[in-house]
């Protein structure tokens, strides 16, 4: 049985002279939800196309479900995705620019109004497109991804426009279909989001794949840090010096000390400080988010 | 095939386009037929190039399809109008990317598109053909036009010959149309070549060399429609548009089928 979902092994785009995508090699695990991050123009829709089968790669090879993007006929029925955004009908209403995607798809045009209903769109369903809101455009673009029940659902970008309580229904649905076994292979700039939903992450940079595995391996491999608040503010430089003097980097910020240390130092500094005399009001383990990660791994912290 | 079609005639039977289509379409049919039975007594004349057809000849078996004849043109370019634009909507709205994940076959959506926009052409045509029938009969006791050779064998004939003729002839503005939305990606470029073309430029060209009248694609779709004339004949046009579709169409098929989808 196939065990990953997607598998690209040195998949190449070349515009003109420029790369938008570079030997980028990665596999998704079937199953899992695969987070794909990179800064703008890193090269992620470029790869979503290609494994979609709307762009034809410059070299390289690519499967998905097990099936060579050369032809995507054999793996689409079976794939949902929302590329760039939601793009419909703008005369249509949102019922009939689903019920269109259902009948060219072959599937039964009676999952439109579930779908509706799954994305909370069923009281504005026979509204036009053009009226909806970004956030409700967005929610029926994800509708029409899940029209095939895919086992390979490819969203980019899904949570463009929407509210807080948008991203969170969105996140609960990417979690249900993940725990019913679909595999979830999704772009977005919210890392937060991400790091909440992602057991596995592609990372790109320049269109070039820099990271591929687990996200929690991603993450433990950065530095962590301690956070100790004494007190009294008066014990910071105090405290501060006796912390270097045992070999740790601290810096000041604010009332608090930023000590390199891994969370097993935190106990023999909670000890240092008890025998300077000095109470900590607060002790932390601080482990680098996925956004802190991206920004130092792509550089684009600007 | 069959889901594309019917997932493309979902898309023509929306109200704003069917009832817009059917509006014009009826609006031209009515007022190139009205104009030939009320100003049959006019010295501006009451047919096309301010020529003029009388009672006697309306009251023979041609004067039922005379209307129709006179509006085919017209509807193909209603056709071109509408073929191009739902063709190169698809890529100004990003919906091509949506159909080509759900139908990855190329072929298959742009003959389904072909089919569905054929049946929608169809419509038009025997729409706007009943309408200047109606309108003929309505009109012709107005205009003192005995209508009795209109119901004879061979007016029935030329009724369905008519209504073939102005049909391919309607196809052909259509499928210009939609090679020009393959080509030109966008419907208000594709549109304004296609109406530019045939509406104004084929005049300037046909006029300044009297030659190239009977090779240029307009021409030759109107005069299908027509059932072909002196000057130019019914089957030097069909010849003629059979090799500009079969080429433009390649060429079209050929860059659909290998371009990419990047927008």
């Amino acid at each position: 049985m196939e065990i990953t979902a997607i598998a690209v092994t040195d998949l190449t785009k070349i515009y003109g002279n420029r790369a938008a995508l570079s030997h980028g090699t990665f596999e998704v695990p079937k199953g899992s939800v695969c987070g794909f991050v990179g800064p703008n123009g890193s090269g992620k829709t470029t790869t979503i196309r290609m494994l979609l089968g709307l762009i034809k790669p410059s070299g390289g090879s690519a499967s998905v479900l097990g099936e060579s993007i050369n032809h995507p006929e054999k793996y689409l029925p079976r794939v949902g995705a929302m590329i760039e955004g939601p793009a419909f009908y703008p005369a249509l209403s949102g019922r009939e620019n689903l019920k269109v995607l259902a009948e060219l798809g072959g599937f039964p045009l009676s999952r439109v109004d579930d779908l509706l209903a799954k994305v909370d769109l069923a009281d504005r369903g026979s509204s036009k497109f053009k009226t909806y809101s970004l956030g409700m455009k967005q929610r029926l673009g994800i509708a029409a991804a899940l029209l095939p029940n895919p086992e390979l659902l490819i969203l980019d970008e899904p949570t463009n426009g929407l509210d807080p309580s948008g991203i969170q229904e969105v996140r609960g649905i990417i979690r249900d279909l993940a725990n019913n076994g679909t595999t979830v292979f999704v772009s977005s700039h919210i890392l937060s989001e991400l790091e909440m939903i992602a057991e596995y992450l592609v990372m790109l940079r320049e269109g070039k794949v820099i990271f591929s595995g687990l996200t929690q391996e991603l993450l433990s491999a950065q530095k962590p840090m301690i956070i100790a608040t004494p007190e009294y503010e008066v014990d910071l430089t105090n405290l501060a010096s006796k912390i270097q003097e045992a070999g740790y980097q601290v810096t000041v910020v604010g009332a608090s000390l930023h000590i390199d240390a891994p969370k097993e130092s935190s106990a023999e500094i909670n000890r240092m400080a008890f025998d300077t005399g000095i109470t900590l009001s607060s002790i932390s383990v601080d482990l680098p988010t996925l956004e802190e990660t991206f920004f130092e791994m792509t550089g684009d912290n600007k | 095939m069959i889901r594309v079609v019917l997932a493309e005639l979902r898309k023509l039977r929306r109200p704003s386009l069917l009832l817009g289509t059917i509006a014009t379409v009826g609006g031209l049919s009515a007022l190139f037929t009205s104009i030939v039975f009320l100003m049959i007594n006019s010295e501006n004349g009451n047919t096309k190039r301010g020529e003029s057809i009388g009672p006697s000849e309306l009251s023979q078996s041609l004067g039922l399809v005379y209307g129709f004849r006179l509006v085919g043109v017209f509807l193909g370019i209603v056709s071109l109008c509408i073929f191009a634009s739902q063709t190169a909507q698809e890529y100004s709205l990003g919906t091509l990317r949506n159909l080509l994940v759900r139908q990855p076959s190329r072929m298959k959506i742009l003959a389904g598109k072909f089919i569905a926009m054929k049946l929608f052409a169809l419509v038009m045509v025997l729409f706007a053909g009943a309408l200047s029938i109606a309108i003929s009969y309505a009109l012709s006791g107005r205009a003192k036009v005995d209508t009795t050779a209109w119901g004879t064998s061979a007016a029935m004939h030329l009724l369905f010959e008519s209504t073939l003729n102005i049909f391919i002839s309607t196809l052909s503005f259509g499928a210009f149309g939609m090679i020009l939305g393959l080509l030109l990606r966008s419907p208000i470029s594709a549109i304004a070549v296609g109406v530019l073309w045939n509406l104004i430029l084929e005049n300037i060209l046909a006029a300044l060399i009297n030659s190239t009248g009977k090779w240029l694609p307009g021409v030759n779709f109107a005069n299908i429609g027509e059932g072909g004339n002196i000057d130019l004949s019914y089957k030097h046009s069909l010849a003629i548009t059979a090799g500009y579709l079969i080429i433009g169409g390649a060429v079209a098929a050929i860059l659909f089928k290998r371009r990419d989808v990047a927008n």
